[in-house]
């Protein structure tokens, strides 16, 4: 180690890997993964989900976990995200698609996608 | 693209309870259930709850597994990794018996165990794999060693050591900012750093934990004390019996030169440091700081008198600054976050926090860093989570061999190191041993006692004899044959142990029987003038009998006794149908077999 830079690109480098475990995170992004969510195809929009908040850069704010089932089993995939000192905003029938966009423009603008969301789709 | 991580303490506690086997089902498991694009698995070191090992923590929801066997695995990676649904069975339901488990989520961090804790030594252990010289990085790591090399003169570096109030951690608490500054003037052609890591006390094992848990911030510490003293070598004595903290130290060691934060000029700063490994072969003395340098040299432990100190004199016999693992591990942290942080933690003149080994009578065994200043009963009733069975809290046993206790009636004071020596106790290393009233402290004292004589190196008469005689008069006492003249002279030796012994182990050795004279005097009188043990644990001066109108002459007692000294009697108790038994107190082998069995109570110790 010849210089703080090199340390410092190592821990730029570690940092997204290990943020996980801080479990501070401001955001909460759970996808229903109980037996109906994954038969509704739930598994790509984790996966998404996953790779869109790493790509956009909002690993030390967002978390992606799973929960079972909510108990609306026609609407799944159902995907919740939880922001500290807002109201729960739940989406359904998510897609990898619909992923993308929520994660876009809600989680990165701050936006509720309204269309997607429970309420929308009544 | 990894969604969650799993963390598998490797630990000795959770080794030893099986945690390898579970780290090898969740790789078997991942595989099978083809997650290990998503999930990764992380061997971590110590998280502190060894009462619930195997422990695994499931990031992002920071879930919380206890008592985990390799059966369980699979459920945990279907249900939880798969389908996202906690296996509540398995989640570690916070305050032991009375709370329920909170639905589904109890994270560690929210657990009362955790939350009372300020983890600034431990704040890597149970988060970084300890094996991974990047995750230590990751988490601040070798920028404290950085920010010294390129920042600040070797002045600045003790000064602030010295502001930040440290103390040695190891048991004595000598400030450590002095012990560097009294080392750094000193001239010669080499000076040494040494880390003693030869945790010795009985029931301690934070050190381990660190070695074991997070082995880089040992290596960053010791390579700033390095630059503030102007070393460029550094041991660690570590004792032999730790072989996965030797091994992880070893490999952080290998990691740490390959990557250039050991060896010839780190940061490009001129600075050169290098760090070596020295096992220990377990012998208690050899944690005695003068002991450990003759043992590094290659001659057999045995103290030295001082001064010289260490400072002029030390390992080879050149100016050494020798810190202990804890104390060490402090260092980054005050270096990066500053005096004014660590010094709003502690008291007056103790600052920072100390780690306890928590054992005995207690429900969480385990691993806890606090601030100081806590109370005891903080400790003991709400991060150890109580006593168990509901007993009552007679006395907590710090500082090992070399302490004292701490009674019932002192149980809300504030835990430092002036207090602790004020009331004759001791910080020692840490260990932390609470007891009930099912303790008998007479037989206390003469445990610890047993375990100094057999570790006295025998260089100095006081401590080699002196302890023995001891020894021998506690013997005395706990076999009903004390005379209240033997209290006396039990004291008056101490007091003289104490004064003539050569080093910290002698000096120190009276403390635990010091200790309980002042505390539970009427204790070793009880022994001496009724001939009784009040905790019902010394065997000599205990008698087994049977309530003849309790017994309801079911004989289980009779048939399980392993003595044959049970028997049948010709007396039938009002209301019951069969003969009473009796014990026959010259075949009683006083093994308690009996009370275990009786299922009416009718049996007890008097």
């Amino acid at each position: 180690m010849k210089s703080l830079a090199e340390l410092q690109a190592i821990k730029e480098r570690m940092k997204d890997k290990v943020v996980l475990r801080e479990g501070t995170n401001a955001t909460r992004v759970v996808v229903g993964m109980a037996t109906c969510g994954i038969a509704a195809g739930a598994r790509p929009v984790l996966s998404t989900f996953v790779e869109e908040v790493n790509a956009l850069g909002l690993m030390e704010t967002v978390t992606v976990s799973q929960t079972g089932c909510i108990g609306l089993c026609q609407y799944e995939p159902i995907v919740e995200v939880f922001e500290a000192g807002k109201e729960k905003v739940t989406y359904v029938k998510v897609d990898a698609d619909k992923a993308k966009r929520i994660a876009n423009e809600h989680l990165k603008g701050g936006k509720v996608v309204v269309e997607y969301t429970i309420g929308a789709n009544q | 693209m990894i969604r969650a991580h799993v963390l598998i303490c490797g630990g000795t506690g959770c080794t030893s309870s099986g945690s390898a086997s579970i780290q090898k089902a969740f790789a078997e498991n991942l595989e099978a259930f083809g997650l290990t694009e998503e999930v990764k698995l992380v061997q971590t070191g110590c998280f502190g709850l060894c009462e619930l090992g195997p422990v695994v923590i499931v990031y992002p929801d920071g879930t919380f597994y206890s008592r985990v066997t390799a059966e369980d695995v699979k459920e945990i990676v279907e249900e939880h990794l798969l389908k996202g649904r906690k296996v509540d069975r398995l989640v570690y339901a916070d305050t032991g018996d009375e709370a329920p488990a909170v639905e589904g989520n109890v994270a560690l961090s929210d657990t009362v165990f955790y939350k009372s804790q300020d983890r600034v030594v431990l704040r890597n252990c149970g988060v970084i794999n300890p094996e991974s010289i990047e995750e230590y990085i990751a988490m601040d790591g070798y920028a404290a060693l950085g920010k010294v090399l390129t920042e600040m003169t070797p002045e600045q570096v003790i000064q602030v050591v010295k502001d930040s109030g440290l103390r040695g951690r190891g048991g004595g608490g000598f400030p450590t900012g002095l012990k560097w500054a009294l080392t750094a003037p000193n001239q010669a052609d080499q000076k040494y750093v040494v880390c003693n890591a030869d945790e010795g006390d009985p029931g301690a094992f934070m050190d381990r934990s660190i070695l074991e848990g997070d082995p880089h911030c040992l290596i960053e510490a010791m390579a700033i004390a390095g630059y503030a003293i102007g070393a460029t070598e550094g041991y660690v004595y570590v004792r032999a019996e730790y072989p996965i903290a030797v091994q992880r130290l070893q490999k952080a060691i290998d990691d740490a030169r390959e990557y250039g934060l050991l060896g010839k000029d780190i940061f490009g700063s001129g600075f050169d440091f290098d760090l070596f490994i020295r096992l220990g072969a377990g012998a208690f003395v050899c944690g005695e700081e003068t002991a450990l340098m003759t043992s590094i040299e290659g001659n057999r432990g045995e103290p030295r008198p001082r001064p010289p100190y260490p400072a002029v004199k030390g390992l080879f016999g050149k100016p050494t600054v020798e810190n202990n693992v804890e104390t060490f591990a402090n260092i980054p942290q005050i270096i990066l976050k500053g005096v004014d942080w660590f010094t709003s933690m502690g008291t007056e003149k103790s600052k920072g926090t100390k780690v306890f080994a928590l054992g005995g009578k207690i429900k969480h065994t385990g691993l806890v860093e606090i601030a100081m200043g806590t109370t005891l009963r903080h400790i003991i009733d709400e991060i150890g989570g109580g006593i168990p069975n509901g007993k009552k809290f007679k006395a907590a046993q710090t500082g090992g061999p070399s302490g004292g206790c701490i009674p019932a009636h002192l149980i809300d004071t504030p835990v430092d190191y002036d207090n602790l020596t004020a009331i004759g106790c001791m910080m020692g290393s840490g260990g932390l041993i609470v007891m009930d009233e099912d303790n008998c402290m007479v037989d206390m004292a003469k445990f610890f006692l047993e375990f100094t004589v057999d570790e006295s190196c025998g260089k100095c008469t006081p401590c080699r004899v002196g302890t023995k005689r001891l020894l021998e008069i506690l013997d005395k006492i706990t076999s009903g044959k004390g005379t209240l003249e033997d209290i006396d002279r039990l004291e008056e030796l101490c007091y003289y142990i104490k004064q003539n012994s050569l080093c910290g182990l002698g000096q120190t050795a009276p403390n635990p029987v010091l200790s309980t004279l002042n505390f539970f005097r009427d204790e070793y009188v009880a022994h001496v003038v009724d001939k009784k043990c009040p905790a019902g644990v010394c065997k000599d001066l205990l008698k087994f009998v049977i309530d003849k109108d309790k017994c309801i002459g079911c004989g289980l007692c009779a048939r399980n006794c392993p003595a044959d000294a049970i028997s049948k009697t010709d007396y039938i108790a009002p209301g019951h149908k069969l003969p009473s038994y009796v014990i026959d107190p010259d075949k009683c082998v006083k093994c308690g077999v009996c009370i275990d069995n009786c299922k009416f109570k009718a049996i007890s110790k008097i």
